[in-house]
């Protein structure tokens, strides 16, 4: 994969980087109840285009568990408005139409189609019966383009099953890109990855995360520190503390999770990244 | 180049299947020979439909025998009121020996041929897919559907023994007619195979198309991934109602021909026995392959009338064996076999000359032809 400068020549930074008329993503006292048991509580979230937040917290705190509500998998209670639609209540697929994204943890591409069959299939969302029915002829130039940004473009042909483990996420990234999702949530991109791995991915994120709104969910606290522009702390279902990595980090709260103790030192959570 | 190469190699194929099948088959096989061949491409008409269901869309139909039974029944009546018609009767011989004098309403639509033969594509057509939005809307997927399906079928067998309107368990047979054509003359029986014949090429063509297109793509994605294509914005439901109903549709112009071809249509063609029949060819053939379904579907019928003469019972246990083999151990069938040898002989011919083997194209990537 080549590193290169974000197209639109912009970062991501804290509170987005479009200023007015921006697209966001708007959560508000989101509540998940699996029959009794709170696993988010609301929550609320407020996400700006350009923004590369990262959602941390311990295990169990419910991270995972707020994309699945935002994107339909599990039913909740709240808000989550997108630039003023409504999403809450919504059908997965519904939900995905307007734009809203997501990969799993586990890297779940189509292992018996090719790349470029992957990429296709996530293009085409909207299209009629008689394009369905007939043969794909030629690469769309935006699954071209994608297939460069993500730096597949040579492995086009190949069945997605036989890719490396850290290209399956590239690929699933990929197809959020020509899915034409502006929110893009992510769980755990980087888990598995090689050290050069992860560092490729969090510039590709860098690269997309400029013109589209992205939530990763990590554990990694190297790699949040190094790629996040916001960062969202949860525990036990709820939000602890929300800023920017250093106002994150020096938060006694989030201290006090990672470590159980808050007289724990400023480096607190540099000393709990090694539980993980 | 190679696209070019591979739309001959199609049209060969299709050009050698019809020499083989319009110029070879009648002059070799007697009549009655080619009688019989005229049934098995019933079965491979089928067997063409649960290709596309059940290897490209993973759903396992196991109640083929319905859709099978309602072309053949729709067919059959339409033959036997004609048939009254030219005896001058008002009703068929068995309605007669029954003592029924007037055809029950249901019948009577049946007694127009354009009429008979739209219903034998819309009826099982409407059924399917009002019967596919139903379960598949609701997610019910995987052993559910196949149970449900199934189920079904023995349902439909069940209440057809019970109808003596409709033959009861005797079913309805001795047509003597086909659209006008006496079918004690050979030459008209040997129409029938030609027709069963083209209308096979036909649907081949047709799942050739579908498993090419991009639907056919996006069938594979829903087989393997369900879930993640409602993430990409697809309702999969949509999805695998098409391909049922295909496979719906198949099964019912097969069952049309069927029952002019063989000479009869019972509840015995209905139920489980025969659904999970259709399903041992296809099976065995490649599920996954254009192809394989075909040549299992003949192969096994083929197989059948062979043995089930010396060896009526043996059969039985040999095709129930032959199939859970299949199923454990070779779940491509014998086309995916045949990926198998041919690697392994490119293997043993050139050692070493690729380090990553290419994956073929053919029965074990499932739709990964581009």
């Amino acid at each position: 994969m080549t590193v290169e400068a974000s197209t639109a020549g912009k970062e991501p930074v804290e509170g987005g980087n479009a200023g007015m008329g921006t697209q966001y993503l708007e959560v508000r006292g989101l509540t998940v109840d699996f029959d009794g048991f709170k696993a988010v509580s609301d929550v609320d979230l407020t996400l700006f285009q350009g923004d590369l937040r990262f959602l941390i917290g311990p295990n169990g705190a419910g991270k995972t568990t707020v994309i699945d509500a935002i994107t339909g998998l599990v039913s909740a209670t709240g808000s989550v408005n997108k630039s003023g639609v409504e999403l809450l209540g919504k059908k997965v697929h519904q939900i995905a139409r307007r734009g809203v994204g997501r990969t799993f943890q586990t890297a779940s591409v189509f292992e018996q189609l090719t790349v470029l069959q992957n990429l296709d299939i996530a293009a085409g969302a909207d299209r009629s019966v008689w394009t369905l029915l007939r043969r794909r002829k030629g690469v769309l130039p935006a699954i071209e383009q994608a297939m460069h940004t993500i730096g597949l473009t040579h492995l086009a042909d190949k069945p997605a099953g036989a890719l490396a483990h850290g290209q399956k996420q590239w690929l699933e990234i990929g197809m959020l890109l020509v899915q034409n999702a502006d929110v893009l949530l992510l769980d755990e991109p980087v888990a598995g990855m090689s050290t050069e791995e992860r560092e490729e991915t969090g510039n590709l994120l860098r690269r997309i995360g400029a013109e589209r709104t992205v939530v990763v969910v990590e554990h990694d606290m190297d790699f949040m520190r190094a790629f996040a522009t916001s960062v969202t702390v949860l525990a036990r279902g709820r939000v602890i503390a929300e800023g920017s990595v250093a106002e994150v980090q020096a938060n006694p709260k989030v201290q006090e999770v990672y470590l159980g103790t808050a007289a724990a030192g400023a480096d607190g959570i540099e000393f709990a990244e090694e539980n993980f | 180049m190679r696209t070019i190469l591979g739309r001959w190699q199609t049209w060969a194929g299709f050009a050698l299947a019809a020499v083989v099948l319009f110029g070879v088959a009648p002059v070799v096989l007697s009549d009655f020979r080619l009688s019989l061949l005229g049934k098995f491409l019933c079965f491979a008409i089928v067997a063409v439909g649960i290709g596309l269901a059940w290897g490209r869309g993973g759903m396992l139909v196991l109640g083929q025998g319905v859709f099978f039974g309602l072309g053949g029944y729709m067919m059959g009546m339409h033959l036997k009121i004609a048939d009254a018609q030219i005896r001058g009767d008002d009703v068929p011989d068995f309605m007669q020996i029954a003592g029924v004098r007037e055809l029950p309403a249901y019948w009577q639509p049946f007694a127009s041929p354009a009429f008979t033969l739209l219903a034998i594509v819309l009826v099982p057509t409407a059924i399917a897919a009002a019967l596919g939005f139903g379960v598949f809307k609701r997610r019910v997927k995987g052993a559910y559907f196949a149970i449900l399906s199934q189920a079904l079928a023995a349902a439909l067998a069940i209440l057809l023994v019970g109808q003596t309107s409709i033959g009861g368990s005797n079913g309805l047979n001795r047509f003597r007619t086909f659209f006008g054509f006496t079918l004690t003359d050979p030459a008209n029986r040997r129409m029938l195979y030609f027709i069963a014949a083209g209308v096979l090429l036909i649907v081949v063509a047709v799942v050739r198309q579908l498993m090419g297109s991009r639907y056919g793509e996006l069938l594979v994605a829903v087989r393997d991934g369900e879930e993640r294509v409602r993430f990409l914005g697809y309702d999969p439901a949509n999805i695998k109602v098409v391909a049922y109903t295909v496979a719906a549709l198949f099964a019912s112009i097969a069952g049309a021909l069927f029952a002019p071809i063989v000479g009869f249509i019972a509840p015995s063609q209905v139920g489980i026995l025969p659904s999970i029949a259709f399903l041992i060819g296809v099976a065995i053939g490649g599920r996954t392959t254009l192809l394989g379904p075909v040549l299992g579907a003949i192969g096994v019928a083929w197989a059948q009338t062979l043995f089930s003469e010396r060896f009526p019972s043996e059969w039985t246990y040999a095709q129930g064996l032959l199939f859970i083999v299949v199923v454990g151990f070779f779940p491509a069938g014998l086309a995916g076999l045949g990926v198998l040898l041919k690697r392994r002989r490119r293997a043993t011919a050139e050692p070493q000359s690729e380090k990553t083997p290419e994956p073929d194209s053919g029965a074990e990537k499932v739709g990964a032809r581009s």
